[in-house]
């Protein structure tokens, strides 16, 4: 109310010309002075978090079709949550063995930048993509065959999304026990993983193409090798992607779960298991970090190349 | 229909008979190696020739061996009947408190994954009414929301373990935190679309009745959310379970299903590890079942289809 | 007399086809014998059911007959499908999304083994015959309903085939394109004297487009009469208000009526 008030005196732009410096002003003042703040600090955190939350409404009101505001809303309540974390950790002298401040955090991220690029390395590249790469292109193969034959489907489809809902990270220690504590069985348990979302995915794609399609196909005199790459491969594309997009997550994963398990000493399960034994929550946390990184990466660049092959479907045209 | 079941139950007893032949490569060694032990003749005859062997080498000139090879204690892989035989015992056959029924720890697991999922599905529910409602909440949670599916939050669920236990919080609660955690996101973005998924024309009738969002969300965005709701808490409580199982991990647990999974592979107990397993599974096909059950009589009430 | 010295494009002799279904046997298609010359326009007309849609796949071998005989150009309909003896449109404009126009129109040629260059001789030639030229780099979803119709028709006109099998391709686009396709689809027929099967929901449709109208009705699908169209070739659109016309017309109605009690 007071808002809308003060938004039609000064107009939109004025009021954010009032309110950042106003919001930085409480920004500085807290973080210097949080050490020795004490209980008080959490009105200074609320009224950060009160002025942020009105730029928000600011950017929900008047700016909610461009794309730089869809981003910066998100941005800024990250922003709030970040600072009401580092604010109150330091004011009550929370212990390090609880919860580190971010500050903290970013400070290990970056002085164990090799650790942490081994250990991504060991879990992402070899176990996580490896397995990926293996599982998605086995369910892939499999999936033309089952398409193949209208028996199979229907025989394996349901065994498929049955075992697709298990808690397949339980195979975990058997594949440990058939493959050792290498990366290898972190690559297994992956391909476990992915194996059966991908191929129920590639399977519903590429019943995709219509009858009338495929009888069009007929009437070319067409060869089914000729009516899958020209038709039923190109129609099953956004299924298949969804496939991908799903196990990209699934595959990071099963590779961490699976190094809680047992793993040699490095990767990023590995990591967080020993760090929390260790109570070094603040590794733990920089390894949070990479996995959400490279979890999101990972994601966006199954998500682009989705979008260059699938440019043609409804969902992707906006 | 018929024709599914036949076709599922060939798949089926196919996969059973490819993992009894599987059986015999896999233990063969180990058998072999009790055989010398036992005094028998076995080709080659030292245990150091025999790893450099190939296992169809070594199954064809010791064929005594195979039966052997489904029997064992510590098996590579145990047979379907050997699971089955673990699974009996430590259901049926054991007191339901006792340590070591395998019921008594897939309720430790499941007391922890259902207390989680519902904690999860509350507030996720809650959440995504208030970002259907709220354009500032929609433009601020709602990304966040979807990034959390990209992200691997299991790797956050070691670290709540042991800091929960070093404020003296353990047994169910940290569990059931991590299991909310992890069915939260996929309730939160499945009941947004689900709320959102009325057409224009369905939100523009009832604004020539005046109705009010409260009004809206009672008889139209609600009921047109459940399909949804239903497909996200499949996702969720699955989730849930995994959640739970991985939360037995860290600090050792004794009980509960991944606390038997860990105990097997530490101390090598093949046979335990696959009917722990094969509990979980159990459990998951039971609750996704239980929910799919739920859903088609919920949806045939409601009209929404066959 | 041998068909071909008759011209007799496709024959076909007490044809019949019963499926089988989940509800008991349905009698598709009774006794159909009929004669298509070549360069003809046959319309197909009748109710759901009648069995129009049916006769026109089996001639297209998308339907296997269960008793009599069709032949098509002389063999049987398989045969002459692998021969690409014949192009197809269905209702649907059906058109890849994820090719352009003119990718979309070379896939026949693609899957029938022409060069690059016949391919692109080809595509531009029918483009100019469905008046789409500069529309072949656009993507289907750019395109009105009636363009992508006339983009389903290129297709089917790009490997020369001599007979043009169409199924209702016009009835989901409203009456003023529906005209306008039919002055164009005369225009073409003219060009390139293609023997033409069409199957039409429409009366007048059937009659403006047409040389011979076979009425059908159902249960079991026959033939309840069949017309030959008495105007000239060369029609105009306003030929549908002469009494001519409308005496045909009446007489396709009459049948239709006939057929539905």
């Amino acid at each position: 109310m007071i808002r809308d008030r003060l938004e039609m005196a000064l107009g939109v732009w004025m009021l954010l010309i009032v309110m950042l410096p106003l919001t930085l002003l409480v920004a500085t003042l807290t973080l210097r002075n949080a050490d020795v703040m004490g209980r008080p600090a959490l009105i200074w955190i609320a009224l950060f978090a009160w002025l942020v939350w009105q730029m928000i409404g600011l950017l929900a009101s008047h700016f909610a079709a461009r794309k730089w505001a869809q981003f910066l809303a998100p941005a800024l309540l990250g922003l709030i949550i970040l600072f009401a974390w580092e604010v109150t950790v330091r004011a009550f002298v929370v212990p390090l063995v609880i919860l580190p401040a971010p500050s903290l955090i970013v400070v290990r991220f970056f002085s164990s930048l090799p650790i942490l690029w081994s250990d991504f390395v060991q879990t992402f590249v070899k176990g996580a993509l490896s397995g990926y790469l293996i599982g998605c292109g086995a369910a892939f193969l499999m999936a033309i065959m089952v398409d193949k034959s209208d028996f199979l489907r229907r025989g394996l489809l349901p065994v498929g999304n049955f075992v697709a809902a298990l808690p397949i990270v339980g195979t975990a220690p058997i594949l440990v026990m058939w493959f050792g504590f290498d990366w290898q069985s972190k690559a297994a348990v992956v391909v476990v993983m992915v194996f059966f979302p991908m191929l129920i995915n590639t399977v519903a794609g590429l019943r995709e193409a219509s009858v009338m399609q495929r009888d069009l196909m007929k009437t070319y005199g067409a060869s089914y090798w000729q009516g899958f790459f020209k038709l039923r491969l190109p129609a099953a594309m956004p299924f298949i992607f969804n496939g991908l997009k799903i196990s990209t997550t699934l595959a990071l994963i099963g590779a961490i779960v699976a190094e809680f398990f047992g793993s040699p000493t490095v990767g990023m399960g590995f990591r967080i298991s020993t760090s929390v034994g260790q109570l070094a929550l603040d590794m733990v946390w920089a390894e949070i970090i990479v996995a959400a990184l490279a979890g999101s990466a990972f994601y966006g660049v199954v998500a682009i190349i989705e979008k260059g092959v699938t440019f043609w479907h409804p969902s992707q045209r906006g | 229909m018929p024709r599914t079941v036949v076709s599922v139950l060939t798949v089926v007893a196919a996969l059973i008979a490819l993992w009894y032949a599987a059986v015999v490569p896999m233990n063969i060694k180990e058998a072999l190696t009790s055989a010398e032990r036992a005094g028998q003749v076995v080709t080659p005859d030292s245990a150091m020739l025999r790893r450099d062997t190939g296992a169809f080498t070594l199954i064809t000139n010791n064929s005594f061996a195979i039966p052997a090879t489904f029997n064992q204690a510590r098996p590579r892989l145990p047979a379907p009947h050997q699971v089955l035989a673990e699974l009996w015992n430590t259901t049926v056959m054991k007191n339901i408190t006792s340590k070591r029924s395998l019921v008594y720890h897939g309720w430790i697991t499941l007391s922890a994954t259902l207390l989680g999922f519902a904690i999860g599905t509350g507030l996720g529910i809650l959440l995504a009414v208030g970002i259907v409602h709220s354009r500032v909440m929609d433009m601020s949670v709602m990304p966040w929301a979807i990034v959390s599916q990209t992200i691997p939050i299991i790797a956050l669920a070691p670290m709540i373990i042991v800091v929960l236990y070093s404020i003296g919080i353990q047994g169910i609660i940290p569990k059931a935190i991590i299991s909310a955690y992890l069915s939260f996101f996929p309730v939160v973005v499945g009941m947004v679309k689900g709320l959102r998924s009325p057409d224009a024309m369905q939100l523009d009738l009832l604004k020539t009745y005046s109705a009010g969002q409260v009004q809206t969300f009672w008889k139209l965005r609600l009921p047109a959310s459940i399909p949804y709701l239903f497909t996200s808490l499949k996702i969720g409580i699955a989730a849930s379970l995994v959640g739970a199982i991985v939360g037995e991990l860290p600090t050792g647990a004794v009980s509960g299903l991944g606390a038997r999974l860990l105990a097997g592979s530490y101390y090598g107990q093949t046979v335990q590890i696959w009917s722990a397993l094969f509990g979980a599974a159990i459990l998951a096909a039971g609750l996704v079942g239980l929910i799919g059950l739920a859903e088609r009589k919920l949806l045939k009430r409601m009209g929404f289809g066959t | 007399m041998n068909d071909a010295a008759q011209d007799i494009v496709i024959r076909s002799e007490n044809l019949d086809l019963t499926f089988q279904t989940g509800d008991g046997p349905v009698h598709a298609l009774k006794d159909i014998t009929l004669d298509i010359h070549r360069g003809e326009f046959v319309s197909f007309i009748g109710p759901s059911g009648c069995g129009k849609t049916t006769f026109l796949r089996v001639i297209a071998a998308l339907e296997q007959p269960t008793g009599g005989s069709i032949t098509v150009n002389g063999m049987t309909p398989d045969e002459a499908r692998r021969n690409r003896a014949y192009g197809y449109v269905f209702q649907a404009a059906g058109l890849y999304p994820w090719r352009t126009i003119a990718g979309n129109i070379k896939l026949p040629l693609e899957v029938m083994g022409y060069s690059r260059a016949e391919q692109d001789e080809k595509v531009r030639k029918v483009l100019e015959l469905v008046d789409l030229e500069g529309f072949g780099k656009k993507y289907p979803w750019q395109l009105s309903g009636g363009m992508q119709q006339r983009a389903s028709i290129a297709r089917a006109l790009a490997f020369d085939a001599d007979i043009l099998l169409m199924d209702e391709p016009f009835g989901a686009l409203d009456e003023i394109v529906r005209d306008h396709l039919n002055e164009q689809l005369l225009h073409l027929w003219a060009r390139t004297n293609k023997t033409i099967g069409f199957v039409t929901h429409s009366i007048p449709e059937a009659v403006y487009l047409s040389t011979k109208i076979v009425v059908m009705s159902p249960r079991p699908g026959r033939i309840a009469d069949v017309i030959d169209n008495s105007l000239p070739r060369k029609r105009p659109l306003d030929i549908r208000d002469s009494p001519e016309f409308l005496a045909i017309a009446h007489r396709v109605r009459e049948g239709l009526r006939e057929g539905h009690s």
